[in-house]
Formats: structure tokens, sequence, C-alpha cells
């Protein structure tokens, strides 16, 4: 009696045991197409798009656009990279196109991932705890990084690193200001947006810049507190974004001459992302209202040439009653149509939209979570 | 960039494919339970042995199980001893209709999510009274030990009377943690229990309790415990091509538990408890698992305390309860990696509570009660953060329930008024907000010659505030949120058998569909951009689900009984928040299967527990993509139990094997769970 029951649990056992082969072998994440309307733009062969995904949730992934084909491909680094031990990562910051090469800023992964820009395939890595900005100059990749040094309560300041494009290694470092955040190279001189974003009490109001020659900050630029976009435009110029302090101050933008190193005008305009191609600066914002619990978003033009803000939009369709919270922008620089990406409610897929210059939608398609990046392939 | 053509083919994957080893859940499920039941050819002398038994058995009493309005799930004195249980967390994975949140290891944060309805709807009380926590409306109960816990019970709606406290009728669903109570046999002045734990994770884990008689109205107890480990276990993670084995990190944890509490009966029968509660515990928190980061730095400090006391009276036609508490908590996060201008991120929360509960019951006549609940709560909050409001809240809360008894019917009735008024040194306060809110609860018996049978519902409409964390939390917090409403319909059946001279002695089994809504779920949105959350009113939750309980009793031969318990539970659980966005797709981490089996078995000095927990696939965000695709995870434990007893000294020894399959799995995403790991046990009690 007690066999034929020792007998039976036995079996009940081993049928459990046999469930663990029951669970499906796992798989690298699968990349999903779409034919969208093809746009052929010369040179520009497509357009990289970086999704940030959540945090924790290592949902960074890769979405690429052939212009001329209109073939989307969304996530497409697993597929190219499936040895890569838990992909892409956490929380990608920033991609750049440099030669024949991608760089992929991912803050939380501590990394900068390089990519073959034709096939996806990783060519190497350079880390970089919490990494947050890219730029290129003259063979050299110039990344921004929050902190330093990481565990020394006194190293409160961030670090722009030099990377060399062909080793891909650090080659030298410069301390900043506190989170530094966007970084751009004019007049031979490399200028970074200091953020203090860690100290809310506290925040950084300057544009520290560095002598490419000497790696050295010979000079900080007193803008306005919480710094953060830094784009050239093509007069030696400077769009710096405040984002203000959530509270009592709002975002501002503001103009610095790189010659002399100075603000030289100022906009009442919110800012959350800018982008410029020629003459022409697109931006967005979105601003929450404690009182009204609501968030405002506006979507406007500059004119870099004659400094003055546009009466148009770059969306005139009304596609942008349908954007949740706008967060990625970029200009084809040849048909200068212009791609915004939804990023809803950040923990599910976006949206990519794509607007003629007309400010009529042409297509959209579903990104990966949180698009916000963009990388034009030449 | 290849060809992307190629790639096309790829894009079906997982779901077409999963194997649905829920059907092999099943049927071991079933096979646990017939099995014995079938070969049951019966001798003479087995049914001899259970002649002898027959008397006890003939005469079933239904217990609260049967009777309770509300659904009811009980795990208490042996079957809970011999469950594989370190906390009460590991515990209640054994109910149904539950969820456990597990960032797995000791120290990992666990909290239940019942019914899909969240985790801030399911109050916690521990000896009746209910743990608060107004900063996030959660309570760990991975850190609730299970060592001087006598009993777990689960209401879906709220517990079955009436003669409670105003907090009892104020939460979606009750977890009630029952310590053990002192009883004392002639002659006998004190109980002393003393064990020791050990095993993988570096766990270390002495516990004595003493438990004192006073005089023959008072008694007392002590019971204090010590955990260290740390908490270091293997994990895994494949995609098929990649396959690597890494060790949690930075998952230690050093914990100190004292409690002392006096019991006292007066001479009027009315009886009077007082409780002083302590504990502390220094951790460090391990992160996501996330590419290129398996390290972790940040560090966190708990310390709680509680002092309650309550008194019941229960003979005559008016019958009291009071009770009153004050608490005080304090947390501290160090996070290294994040500089401030003066150094670490280092912040520091303290609450306060204090409670105080006064419930009157007057028996109208022999079937028809009324009560008046009233119950007052004080709350404040410190934080070091910069731009904090430092809020204060008042809550009143004040039930009139009926409740009309006969032998076939059940019915409750309350209506629950709550007045919330915040205030705040600075900034904006939520100002007031008032409520009033009713639950129904019916028991019947429809047939009058089958008293087993019982069918049982209940509706509830019941809400949870804004926590201050949802409201004050600096740069999150919204002051203008509203309550998150729940409404609860239940329709169940329970049914209880017992067979004379057979194997199967007992069956027992409860049932129960139903249907929730939440609405105004509080969710964090996007503001301006990834550090901007902020907390709104947006969600809208649709959930169906049927909850399926069957407990077993067994008598094999003479000496050896085996208990069975089976859990099935499923769950849609949609979200009909917005038409344009994951509209109608099942809410995140819930499974649609789910379910648990236990089968016990004691022989002699021996004691076996095998346990088996199956958590269907399910989605870690808000859209069902192959990207958010979550593969089904299912553990095996079992453990063994030797007792001797020599007059009154009791020795026991224990081995316990967890996941003895080493399945890796991850029941929050990049959060690893342990695969297997052992713990032994030797406890002495006098």
């Amino acid at each position: 009696m007690k066999k034929q029951l020792l007998y039976r649990l036995s079996l009940a056992v081993m049928v459990s045991a046999s469930l663990f082969s029951c669970r499906k072998d796992p798989q690298p994440a699968p990349e999903q197409v779409e034919i969208l309307e093809p746009t052929p733009s010369g040179p520009v062969k497509g357009l990289y798009l970086l999704n940030e995904g959540n945090m924790n949730m290592n949902k960074a992934s890769l979405d690429y656009l052939d212009l001329a084909t209109g073939v989307y491909r969304r996530n497409i680094y697993n597929q190219a990279n499936p040895e890569i031990v838990k992909g892409l990562g956490d929380v990608g910051n920033d991609i750049g196109v440099y030669g024949s090469k991608v760089y992929v800023v991912v803050n939380l992964s501590n990394k900068i991932e390089v990519l073959n820009a034709k096939t996806g395939k990783k060519l190497g890595q350079i880390p970089l705890a919490n990494s947050r900005y890219i730029t290129f100059y003259k063979g050299k990749a110039y990344a921004s990084a929050y902190l330093g040094t990481l565990g020394d309560p006194t190293a409160g300041n961030g670090v722009v690193i030099e990377i060399d494009t062909a080793t891909l290694t650090e080659k030298r470092r410069v301390q900043v200001g506190r989170q530094p955040e966007e970084l751009a190279v004019v007049r031979g001189k490399l200028f970074v947006a200091n953020s203090g974003g860690y100290s809310s009490k506290n925040y950084e109001r300057t544009v520290s810049v560095i002598d490419l020659n000497s790696f050295q900050v010979t000079n900080k630029i007193d803008v306005a507190i919480n710094l953060h976009r830094l784009k050239a435009d093509q007069y030696g110029d400077l769009y710096v974004s405040s984002r203000g302090d959530y509270f009592d101050i709002p975002s501002k933008l503001f103009v610095i001459d790189t010659q002399t190193e100075k603000v030289k005008k100022s906009f009442d305009i919110g800012v959350s992302e800018i982008v410029i191609d020629g003459d022409l600066a697109y931006y967005y914002s979105t601003e929450y209202s404690k009182i009204t619990g609501d968030n405002t978003i506006t979507y406007g033009m500059i004119n870099v040439k004659t400094e003055i803000p546009l009466t148009k939009s770059f969306i005139t369709d009304g596609t942008n009653e349908k954007i949740t919270v706008p967060y990625g922008i970029a200009v084809n620089p040849i048909t200068k149509d212009v791609f915004v990406t939804d990023a809803k409610d950040y923990v599910s897929p976006g949206t990519l939209y794509c607007f003629n210059p007309a400010g009529i939608k042409k297509f959209q398609v579903t990104t990966g979570d949180i698009p916000a990046h963009f990388a034009f392939v030449y | 960039m290849g060809n992307p053509h190629n790639k096309m083919t790829k894009r079906k994957f997982a779901f077409d494919g999963i194997c649905n080893s829920f059907f092999g859940f099943s049927a071991i499920v079933w096979l646990g339970v017939f099995v014995p039941y079938n070969s049951s050819a019966q001798t003479d002398s087995v049914k001899k042995a259970n002649e002898l038994k027959e008397v006890s058995i003939r005469a079933i009493k239904l217990s609260k199980r049967q009777l309770s309005a509300s659904p009811l799930q009980i795990l208490s004195g042996k079957d809970l001893e011999r469950l594989n249980s370190l906390s009460v967390a590991d515990a209640i994975r054994f109910f149904s209709g539950v969820q456990l949140k597990d960032y797995g290891g000791i120290g990992g944060l666990k909290t239940i999510n019942v019914r899909s309805m969240g985790t801030n709807h399911t109050a916690v009380f521990y000896d009746g009274v209910q743990l608060g926590n107004a900063q996030n409306g959660q309570v760990d109960l991975g850190k609730f030990s299970l060592d001087n816990i006598e009993e777990i019970e689960l209401y879906n709606g709220q517990k079955s009377t009436i003669f409670q406290s105003a907090r009892g009728f104020a939460s979606g669903s009750s977890l009630y943690l029952n310590a053990k109570q002192p009883e004392f046999e002639n002659g006998q002045t004190d109980h002393v229990k003393a064990s020791v734990k050990g095993g993988s994770f570096g766990l270390i884990n002495p516990s004595v309790l003493w438990q004192h008689k006073v005089s023959d109205a008072i008694s007392a107890s002590l019971s204090t415990e010590y955990k260290n480990a740390n908490g270091r276990y293997k994990f895994r993670y494949t995609n098929g091509v990649y396959d690597s084995t890494f060790v949690r990190k930075n998952a230690d944890i050093e914990t100190m538990r004292l409690e002392a509490g006096l019991n006292g009966k007066l001479q009027d029968s009315s009886v009077w408890a007082a409780k002083v509660y302590y504990y502390k515990d220094h951790q460090g928190l391990p992160g996501a698992i996330v590419s290129n980061r398996y390290d972790f730095t940040q560090r966190l400090w708990n310390e709680n305390f509680f002092v309650q006391s309550s008194y019941k009276k229960e003979a005559g036609r008016y019958n009291l309860m009071a009770s009153a508490k004050y608490a005080s908590d304090y947390v501290r996060y160090l996070d290294p990696d994040f500089v401030k201008d003066d150094g670490f991120l280092d912040n520091r929360f303290k609450q306060r509570e204090l409670y105080l509960s006064l419930t009157n019951r007057y028996k109208i006549n022999s079937f028809w009660d009324v009560v008046l609940s009233s119950d007052y709560q004080y709350n404040t909050l410190d934080a070091n953060l910069d731009y904090f409001a430092y809020p204060a809240r008042n809550t009143f809360l004040t039930a009139l329930a009926t409740q009309i008894h006969f032998e076939r019917i059940d019915v409750q009735a309350n209506l629950l008024s709550t007045y919330v008024n915040d205030k705040v040194k600075q900034f904006f306060s939520a100002g007031n907000k008032n409520e009033l809110t009713p639950t129904v609860m019916v028991s019947w018996q429809p047939f009058d010659n089958l008293k087993e049978f019982r069918v049982r519902s209940f509706y509830k409409s019941i809400f949870r505030m804004p926590t201050f964390n949802d409201l004050y939390y600096t740069s999150i917090g919204n002051t203008l949120l509203k309550p998150e409403y729940t409404k609860q319909y239940d329709l169940g059946l329970t049914y209880i058998r017992a067979f004379k001279g057979h194997k199967l002695q007992q069956i027992s089994i409860q049932t129960d569909a139903y249907y929730n809504k939440v609405r105004n779920k509080i969710v964090a949105v996007p503001s301006a951009n990834l550090f901007r959350w902020s907390m709104q009113n947006l969600g809208r939750v649709e959930i169906k689900g049927l909850d399926v309980n069957v407990q077993t009793v067994w008598n094999i031969v003479t000496d050896l009984s085996l208990t069975t318990g089976l859990t099935y539970t499923y769950q849609q659980a949609l979200n009909v928040t917005d038409k344009n966005l994951n509209y109608r797709n099942q809410i995140v981490y819930t499974p649609v299967n789910s379910g648990s089996f236990i089968l016990g078995a004691d022989w002699k000095n021996l004691a076996m527990n095998y346990s088996y927990i199956y958590v269907g696939q399910r989605f870690n965000q808000g859209a069902n993509n192959v990207y958010n695709y979550v593969p089904a995870w299912y553990t095996h434990d079992i453990a063994f139990h030797y007792t001797k007893v020599l007059k009154h000294d009791r020795f026991r020894i224990s081995a316990e094997v967890n996941n003895f399959l080493n399945q890796y799995y991850d029941v929050i995403a990049n959060f690893p769970m342990p695969g297997r790991s052992y713990r032994f046990t030797i406890a002495y009690s006098y």
C-alpha cells in the first residue's frame, strides 16, 4: 500500500518535472517590418531611430527606415546581435552616425555601443557610466556623462570624454559642470550644456567651453538654470535651452555667439527639443502646469539667420492633436520632411510621424518604446 | 542593412508556439487529488482503522471557510508549519486570485495584488489592527516572518463580520496575520520555542518565542528574531544564443524584530491585549539586471515601531470593541550613484500614525444585530526632499452596519463614510474628501437538508485614497488627484463533504466568479520629460475572474494522513482606459491562468510537504506584444520535517528544497528570482 503510494507520488513528481521542458525555448527578440511610402533622398540613405525604453525595462531598441524603399524595420538590434547579453540595454539616450559607424549612447547600461551603419552589427563598445550625449569632430567622438566618478560624495561633476573613432577607445577626459547634457563643436571649440539636474535647489547655469587642443575648460558661459539642448547653426551661433525649475522658472531658449562666448539673445519660448536644418530651427515644447494638471504642447520654428520666430508650424494638418507627448524630432536634410515621435505614456510602443515641408502628414508607423533620437545614414 | 524581407518571416514568434503548460499543471493536480482515491481498494484492516475515526468524521463541522459571506482563504497551524515559507509573502502565493509582486531574494520587495485591483486595495491587519503606510499604501510582506504567525486569512471584500473596526470595512480586500496566542494546559506556566534557520543566500535566522502565564487571567509573550543573509544567488538569462549565469549582488540584508504582548481576560469575560513591536533592517537594493550592469550600490534602512492595544466585550446584548495604536516608521534610501552638490542622494522619510477605533454592537434580538464603528486616524510624513510639502492627514471613518442571521441565511450590509482632510506646511494641499460607500454580503444555504452546500455573494464599492507619494512626492505628486474607486461583484459557492470509511475523508470546495471595475486608477504619466512624471486619475480596468479552491483530507493507512490544497485562478483584466492605447489589452503582469497545489503528508514523526506554483504567461508592460511577453513560470518546492517529542520537550528538524527543478524566472522584469535553494531548521519547544 505504502509502496504504491510512493510510486504514485514519484510518478506525480516526474510528470511535474517533465513540465520543465514545456516552456518554449527562448529566442532573440524578433524584427518586424512594415512598408511605408518611399522618400528617395539622394545621398541620404536612411534614418536610425533610437527608442529609449523605460528605465529598468532594458528595452532600448533601434529601428531603421530605408528612405529609398520605404521599408521600416522595427527592432533591428537583437537579430543582428543575438549574442550580446541582454541586448542594447537600458535607456538609449543618444545616437549618432559618423563615417560608417553608428554610436548608440545607452545611459543606464553605462556604455556607448558602436555598430556597423550598414548591417547594424556590433563593432565594439566604449564604457561610460551614466552617459548622455555624443557629437563628432575630426575623427573623434565626444560624449558627456553625468558623473566622472561613481561612489564619491564629493565628485559631483560630470565629464566629457574624447573617443578615437578608429580604435574605439577613450583618449582623454575633462571635468565639466554638474550633469552635462548636449554638446557641439563650433570654431574648433567644444561647448557642453551643464544642467546640475541632480540638485534641484542648486542647478548649474553654464555652458562649458573646452579647447580641443589642450582638452581643458577655457570658459564657462553663464546662461540660465538647468540647461539641456545645445545645437549649432551655420552662422556660428548656439541655441541652448534651459528647462527651468518646473515650478516658478519656465523653460527658455538662449542664443550664444561662439565668437564672443556670450549670450546674445533669448526667447521666451519653452523648448523640450530643437533641431536646426539650414536657416530653420524646429522645436516643440511640453510644459506641465501644476495648476491645471495638464500638459501644454507647442510646435514652432525660428529663422536662425534673422533670429526671428516664424508664425507657422511644421505640423499644419491637425495631427498635433493626436500626439500625446512629442519626444523626438528630425528634419530630412534633402527633402525637408519633418519626423516627429510620440512617446505616449512612456510604457507603450510609440509612433513616428513624417510630415512634408507643408506640414501635411505623409505617414505614421509604430516604433519601440519612447522613440526619441534620430541619426541619418549617408 | 541586410535584406529586410528575409526577416519578415521571423515575425511570428511566441504566441502561436507557447506551450500551455497549464494543462500539464492540471494533470498533476488531478493526479495528486485522485490517484490515492482510485487506488483505494480497501482491505479489511484499513476499514477497521477507519471505523475508529468515523465518529469524529461524521459530525462535520462547517468552518468559517464555508460560512463566510465573503470569500475566505486560510493557511494556519500545521499546514502553515509544513509549508516551505520564510515570510508571509511566501505563504500567500498559495492563495487564489492573488499575485505576489516579488522583486526576488530575501530582501526584495514583496507586495500582494488581489483580483487585479492593485496593491493599494488590500489592507493588511496584524493582530486585528491595520498596518498602515500612508506614504505609498504598500506593505512589504517579505518583512513579516512566519515565525510567530499562527494563521493567515485573506478575505475578498471584507471580513465576514460586522463587529469590526471601521477600517475593516474600508478596503477592497483584507489580509489578516494573526500571531500565536498563548494557551496553557493544566499546570503549565511557560512555553518556549527556539529555532534556528539557515541555508542558501547565507541565511542565518535564529528566533525565540517565550510565553508566560502571569496569572489565570493574564499571559505574556515575547518574540524576537534576528536574520542575516548575504542574499547572493545564481540567476541565468538566455535568449537561446547567449546564455549567461550571474550572481545577484548587493542583496544582503540584516533584520531584527522584537515583539512583546500581554493578553488578559476580565471577570465579565471581556478580553484585552497590548502589543509592542519593533523592527529594524538594513539592506542592499539590487537593481534591475540590464545590459552591462550587474552590480549595485544603493542601500535601504527601515525602522518600524508600533504599540497597540485592544479591548473586546462580547457578552450580553451590548458589545464593545476598542483599540488604539501609535506607529512610527523610518526609511532611509542612499544612492551613491546619484551625487548632488552636497553629496550622495540620501533620502529620509519619517511617518507617524495615531489610530483610535471604537466599535459598538447591539443585538436587537436573536437574529438581528446593528453596529456602529468609528475610527480616527492621523498620519504625517516628513522627508528631506527639496520642495516637500510635509503633509498631515486626518481620517474619520464611520461605519453603520447591520446583520440578519438565521441558520440558513446570513445577510450583512454596511455603509461606510470616509472623511479625509489633508494639511500641508507649504505648497498645495489635496484638501478634503468625503465618500460614502456601501457593501452587501449574503451567505445562504439553499437546500434544507444539505447544510454542506452554501451560496455566497457580495457587492462592494470602495476606493483607495491617493497616498502621500501620489499627492506630494516632489516633482511627481499631483494634489488634484481623486480617489481610485473599485466596484466588486462576487458570486460563489462552498461545499464540504465527509466520507465515512473511505480513504478520502473530506473534500471541500470553494469557488467564486467575480467582476471588478477599477475607475480613476492612479497611474504615473509623463509630463515634460522622463524626470517629470505626474500622477493622474487615468486608468480604467475591467476584471472578470474565477477562483477555485479545493481541499481534501485523506487517511491512507493508520498513521499516514494526507492533505491537499488546490487553487486555480482565471483572470481577464483588461485596460479599458483609452480606445487608442492598448485598449482591451490584459493589464501588466496579470496572467490569465495561475494556480497552486499543495500536498502535505504526516506519517508518525515525519511530515512532508510538496508545493507547486504555476503562473501563466503575461506581459511586463501595457501593450500585449511580443517584446513585452513574459513566459510562464512554475516552481516545485519540497520539505521534510522530523519531530521528536520527549515528555514536554519537542524537537523538530526540517529540510526544504525550494524551486528544486531550478527554473530561472522573473516575476518583475529584470529582477531575477533565485533558482534552487535550500533551507534547514532546527527548532525546540517546551
